[in-house]
């Protein structure tokens, strides 16, 4: 389908681009990324916006740092540039490997790092890998910059705190230091579809044994959300082929989760889904 | 209305777009290159997928405008003077279509894959094309004809 009319403005600069943001207000703007989510709704009319401000092409909104503490990954990187980074890959691999599981490569060479976060649905990858690294996100507000630790940023079903007239800038992925592993698991029905649940697991070992785990989970409620239960049974728990402790410690993963109904699932399903997939994430992060 | 330069399998084009104008309908009704089909409308399928500064897109996902400045290549700027492309060529030889309609598609993201990866197994082939559907279900025959235009690509350098 076409989409509805809309005016189209393309800025070079960050700055350009908050001001015609700030000149619109009241009006409905929306910012155009990479727009691998927001085209598909233009296409089937689930949105029409009078103007997209495009974001996508200003240089200062693109690339990865390597900071002493942190990786900074500005907003408009693109899936497959995160992929590729040699930084990414080296500092926060996590966000390496649930990356190039979003999508498709044609996709992943569009879609950017902060388009995906700022649409935050539920289903996507790396809203919950955000939260299970306690990324921080660097936003332009009108008096400035500000900073929205993860774990405040998705509010609900496709909603951020961003307040309108706000540009996401990037994101601070702390540096865990030795010892972590990392894996994303998801599970899907077919090989580009989004995930029924994901697992974002980041795991610290110490002498055979789990010292520490950080576990979030993809499509579990409006939300991404931390499997805190889960994460406080693994410290002690064996690195080993068998199932017995890490099996019993992630039973809890599903607790306080509030998953939806689709043709993919119930709730329970997914429930059981998320325990079956904490326990592969954990231990693909473990070895 | 928008003014836009685009290069199109070597031509290059100045045209003024609708914002909201596809790059796939700017390419099929614009420019008359139907050589790139329309399959879901839904970014799923991959049938209308063209390289974009070298990289491939799916043409329904992006807009006219975006494509502003860009150099794109589609099915019909791959055969030079020379005959096909030999990806197109291992694609006829390895029967890899039935209906034809994935076919665009199928090449131009094999053609993307193999820049990346000069000799992919079949599971890299599997996963490169996963963004791209073939309905008659021709699949083995397609990772076939990838791995015989990798190789001959790789010959040819």
């Amino acid at each position: 389908m076409i989409p509805a009319t809309f005016e189209y403005v393309r800025p070079t600069t960050v700055e350009e681009a908050a001001q015609i943001l700030r000149n619109a207000a009241g009006d409905d703007v929306k910012l155009l990324a990479g727009g691998q989510s927001l085209l598909p709704l233009l296409r089937l009319r689930l949105a029409y916006p009078a103007a997209l401000i495009d974001i996508g092409r200003i240089d200062e909104l693109r690339g990865v740092r390597d900071e002493p503490d942190h990786v900074y990954i500005a907003a408009m990187t693109t899936h497959d540039e995160v992929v590729k980074s040699a930084v990414v890959q080296e500092q926060c691999p996590l966000v390496a490997l649930a990356t190039a599981q979003v999508a498709d490569p044609a996709v992943r060479h569009r879609g950017t790092f902060g388009g995906s976060m700022a649409h935050a649905d539920p289903a996507g990858d790396l809203p919950a890998v955000a939260l299970a690294l306690d990324m921080t996100f660097v936003v332009l507000s009108a008096d400035g910059t500000r900073e929205i630790p993860a774990a405040e940023f998705f509010v609900d079903y496709l909603e951020t705190a961003l307040e309108p007239g706000e540009i996401l800038l990037g994101a601070k992925v702390p540096k865990l230091g030795p010892g972590w592993g990392f894996h994303y698991e998801k599970f899907h029905r077919t090989a580009q579809a989004w995930a029924i649940v994901g697992v974002a697991a980041a795991v610290k070992r110490d002498n055979g044994t789990i010292s520490e785990g950080r576990i979030a989970l993809t499509n579990m409620g409006t939300v991404p959300v931390r499997a805190f239960a889960a994460e406080r049974r693994l410290p002690g728990v064996p690195i080993t082929n068998g199932y017995g402790e890490l099996r019993e410690a992630v039973s809890v993963a599903a607790e306080g989760t509030d998953p939806p109904t689709d043709l993919h699932g119930r709730p329970d399903y997914r429930r059981h889904l998320a325990v079956v997939l904490t326990e592969r994430a954990v231990r693909q992060a473990a070895v | 209305m928008s003014r836009i330069t685009v290069t199109v399998d070597g031509t290059k084009y100045e045209e003024e777009v609708e914002p909201r104008l596809l790059l796939v309908h700017f390419l099929r009704d614009r420019l008359g290159r139907t050589g790139t089909p329309i399959g879901c409308d839904t970014s799923n399928c991959g049938a209308c997928t063209v390289l974009m500064d070298g990289r491939s897109v799916k043409s329904c996902s992006v807009l006219a405008v975006q494509a502003d400045g860009a150099d794109i290549l589609t099915i019909e700027g791959l055969a030079g003077s020379g005959g096909w492309h030999p990806m197109q060529r291992a694609f006829h030889e390895e029967h890899a279509l039935q209906c034809g309609y994935c076919t665009p598609g199928m090449i131009m993201a094999s053609i993307d894959l193999v820049q990346d990866n000069p000799d992919p197994s079949e599971e890299e082939i599997r996963s490169g094309l996963e963004g791209n559907l073939c309905r008659c279900t021709g699949y083995c025959n397609i990772v076939r004809a990838v791995r015989k235009g990798a190789q001959e690509l790789g010959a040819a350098q």
